[in-house]
C-alpha cells in the first residue's frame, strides 16, 4: 500500500484501511497496483469503470510508465477518473478530450498520453474531435466506454444505446427511423488511415478482463511508435441505468450489446 | 507590417511553443504566417477542425506547462467561450486574440468593437475575468503579444488581447523590443509524474459546494490583485481638458484626430484610452470627473464600454455616448460635430 499522503479527494468516503496480512504467514498473490490512488471509489456496483480504471493502472505500473503518463478526464460518470489513477491528468470539457490530448501529446511526442471517454462525451458531443484526432492519426490512446446510456445524468439515451432499448429520454425504446441506429464507433474509426490499433472489448467475465488488458498492453506499447492512434472500445456494464442486477448487466452484454457491437478486434496493425 | 502579422511574429519571439488556430476573417494571415515560421524555430502549429477544438488543445498544452496560443474573429472567439471558462476555472495561462469583426452572428467581416461586453464581462459560464489588452497600433499588436504572455504566467490566468480587424490588417512600422521571458515556476503542469511528487491535475470541478466556494473565493483573491496591479491607459490633453473622450483601441485612434479638431476649435478635449479593459481604470475617470464638464464615450458598437464610464463617474457629470455599427467607421469630424451638440445641449441646460 502507498503511505504518500493525498489530500482527500471530492469523492473520498473513506481511506481504505491497510490490508490485513501477516507478510510471515502469507503469501501476497494480489495488489492493487501501486499507481491507483488509495481511496475509495464513487461508482456504483457493478460498474465497469472502476475495473477498467485498475487495468489501466495495472498496465501503467507493469511498464513503468507512471512518470511519463498523462491522462485525459471526460465528462460524464468518470469525471473524477483523476481522483483514482495517480497519475498526472487533465480534467477536459465535455467532449474535447481529444483535442485536450493533441495539444499534449504535440509538445511532448514521447509522453504516453491517453483519453478515457464515455459514449456521449465521445460519440455525440466529441465526435468532431475525436474523428480529427484519429483522422491526423494522433499517437495517442483513446479509451473508450460504451454502456449504451448516458450514466452520469442517469440513464438518458446515448448514441451507442441499442435499437429498441428503454432510456429515460426513449421510454419507449429507441425508435431507429427518429433517432438513428446506434454509431458503431469502432467500425467508422477504423476506416480511417489514422487509426492504428481498433478493438472492442468487455469486461464482464474473467476472460473478457484479461483480453482487455492485454488491448490495452498493445495499446501502450504501440504508442511509442508513432504510427498512430489506437482505439480502445469496452463494453461497460451500467447495471444502475439498465435497472438490472451487476450479474443481469453482465449477461445483457453478452446477449443483448454484443449483437450491435460485436467483440474482438477490428483493425490489427500489421507486421509490430 | 500588418498587425497580424506582428503579432505573429512577436509570438515567436515571445517563445510561445504552440499556436492552435481556424482560419476567420480578419485574421487568417496569423495561421498563415505561423503554419510558415513555427516549423523553422522547432515549434508547434496547427490548423484544428474548429475554434471548440483549437481552444481545448490551448488547454492541453497550457496544462502541460507551454506557452499557448490561439486567435480568432468573433464568431470564432465565441465558439471558444466554453473552453475559456474551463481555462479560467483551472487556472491555466495563455494567449487568446480576438481580431474583431462586426456582430451579432455572421455579420460582417469589417472591423466593430461589438465584443467588448463578451470580453471584459464574462463571455463564458461563471465566475471569472480575463486580463483583456486593447491594443491601438501595430506596434501595441507586437508589444502586447509579450505583455500577455507575462500576465498570464504571472497570474496563471488567461489574457484576452481585443483588437480589431482595421488594427489587425492596417500595416505600419513595428519594432521588435527585445524581449526576456521571465522565470515562472511551472510545477503545477502535467508533465508526468515522478515519484518524488504527489501527482498534479488540471480541472476546474469542484463538486462540494465548500470546495467549490474555495475555489471562487480564490480566484476572487487573484482578480483584486490584478485590479490593483495591473490597470493600464494612456492619456493625452488631460492637464487642462473640460471635456474628455473615453475610447480604446481603433476608435481612440480616431478620437486622437478628432481631438485635434476640436482643440483647434477651441473645445478644451482630452483623451483618456484604456489599455487594459480588465482591469479598468475607473479609478482614474472617477478623478477626471471632478475635473471635465462631460465625457463621450466613442465605440464602435451600440454603447458598451460607456457602462463601465458612467460605472466610474457615478452620476457625477455627463457621460454621453457615440457609436457606429456594422463595420462603419465615424469620421473625426462627425465625432466633432456629435461633442459640439453634446455641449451645446448641456450648456444649455
Amino acid at each position: 500500500m502507498p503511505t504518500e499522503e493525498h489530500v482527500l479527494p471530492d469523492t473520498a468516503l473513506d481511506v481504505i484501511a491497510p490490508a490485513c496480512h501477516d507478510e510471515e504467514e502469507y503469501e501476497m498473490v494480489y495488489h492493487k497496483p501501486s499507481t491507483m490512488v488509495n481511496v475509495a471509489m464513487h461508482y456504483c456496483p457493478g460498474c465497469a469503470h472502476s475495473l477498467v480504471h485498475k487495468l489501466i493502472m495495472e498496465v501503467v505500473e507493469e511498464m513503468d510508465i507512471q512518470e511519463k503518463t498523462i491522462g485525459i478526464a471526460p465528462v460524464g460518470c468518470s469525471v473524477f477518473a483523476y481522483e483514482y489513477m495517480d497519475i498526472d491528468m487533465q480534467e477536459a470539457a465535455h467532449g474535447r478530450a481529444c483535442a485536450v490530448a493533441t495539444g499534449i501529446k504535440k509538445l511532448m511526442p514521447d509522453k504516453y498520453v491517453f483519453t478515457y471517454q464515455g459514449d456521449g462525451d465521445l460519440a455525440a458531443i466529441g465526435i468532431a474531435e475525436t474523428l480529427h484526432a484519429i483522422n491526423r492519426g494522433e499517437n495517442i490512446l483513446i479509451v473508450f466506454m460504451n454502456n449504451a446510456v448516458y450514466g452520469m445524468t442517469s440513464g438518458q439515451m446515448a448514441p451507442t444505446t441499442l435499437a429498441g432499448m428503454h432510456t429515460t429520454t426513449s421510454p419507449d425504446g429507441r425508435d431507429v427511423s427518429y433517432y438513428g441506429a446506434p454509431i458503431k464507433v469502432s467500425e467508422l474509426m477504423a476506416n480511417l488511415p489514422g487509426a492504428f490499433y481498433v478493438t472492442r472489448q468487455a469486461v464482464n467475465s474473467a476472460n473478457a478482463v484479461r483480453r482487455t488488458k492485454k488491448a490495452l498492453q498493445n495499446a501502450f506499447k504501440y504508442q511509442q511508435l508513432h504510427k498512430g492512434t489506437c482505439l480502445i472500445e469496452i463494453i461497460g456494464n451500467c447495471p444502475s441505468n439498465w435497472k438490472m442486477t451487476p450479474v443481469e448487466a453482465s449477461k445483457f452484454i453478452d446477449e443483448e450489446m454484443v449483437k450491435t457491437f460485436p467483440l474482438g478486434d477490428i483493425k490489427v496493425p500489421k507486421g509490430v | 507590417m500588418k498587425g497580424n502579422e506582428a503579432m505573429a511574429e512577436a509570438a515567436i519571439l515571445a517563445g510561445c511553443d504552440a499556436y492552435f488556430g481556424y482560419p476567420i476573417t480578419p485574421q487568417s494571415e496569423v495561421l498563415e504566417y505561423l503554419a510558415r515560421e513555427m516549423p523553422k524555430h522547432n515549434r508547434i502549429v496547427m490548423q484544428a477542425e474548429s475554434e471548440v477544438a483549437s481552444i481545448n488543445m490551448v488547454y492541453g498544452a497550457a496544462g502541460a506547462g507551454f506557452r499557448a496560443m490561439t486567435s480568432s474573429s468573433s464568431p470564432g472567439i465565441s465558439l471558444m467561450q466554453e473552453g475559456i471558462s474551463y481555462i479560467a476555472g483551472a487556472e491555466l495561462p495563455c494567449l487568446i486574440v480576438n481580431v474583431n469583426r462586426a456582430g451579432p452572428g455572421l455579420g460582417t467581416i469589417q472591423p466593430g468593437q461589438g465584443d467588448y461586453f463578451q470580453s471584459v464581462k464574462g463571455g463564458g459560464h461563471g465566475d471569472y475575468k480575463m486580463i483583456v489588452l486593447a491594443p491601438a497600433s501595430v506596434q501595441e499588436m507586437a508589444d502586447f503579444v509579450y505583455l500577455g504572455f507575462d500576465l498570464a504566467d504571472k497570474y496563471r490566468n488567461p489574457v484576452l488581447m481585443l483588437s480589431d480587424g482595421a488594427i489587425g490588417q492596417m500595416m505600419e512600422k513595428v519594432q521588435f523590443k527585445p524581449y526576456t521571458r521571465p522565470a515562472v515556476d511551472k510545477s503545477w503542469a502535467t508533465t508526468g509524474k515522478p515519484k518524488t511528487r504527489n501527482r498534479n491535475y488540471i480541472t476546474s470541478l469542484f463538486i462540494q459546494p465548500e470546495r467549490m466556494e474555495q475555489h471562487n473565493l480564490k480566484l476572487e483573491e487573484k482578480f483584486k490583485k490584478i485590479r490593483e496591479n495591473e490597470v493600464r491607459f494612456e492619456e493625452i490633453n488631460t492637464a487642462d481638458a473640460e471635456y474628455l473622450f473615453v475610447a480604446y483601441g481603433l476608435s481612440a485612434r480616431i478620437c486622437q484626430k478628432a481631438m485635434d479638431i476640436a482643440r483647434e476649435k477651441g473645445i478644451k478635449i482630452g483623451l483618456l484610452r484604456p489599455i487594459t479593459l480588465y482591469p479598468y481604470p475607473y479609478k482614474r475617470l472617477e478623478e477626471l470627473a471632478a475635473q471635465v464638464k462631460m465625457m463621450l464615450s466613442v465605440e464602435l458598437n451600440s454603447g458598451q464600454m460607456v457602462e463601465d464610464v458612467r460605472l466610474a463617474v457615478n452620476g457625477k457629470v455627463p457621460v454621453e455616448f457615440y457609436g457606429r455599427m456594422g463595420g462603419m467607421m465615424p469620421t473625426p469630424e462627425e465625432i466633432v460635430h456629435h461633442l459640439e451638440t453634446l455641449i451645446q445641449y448641456h450648456h444649455a441646460n
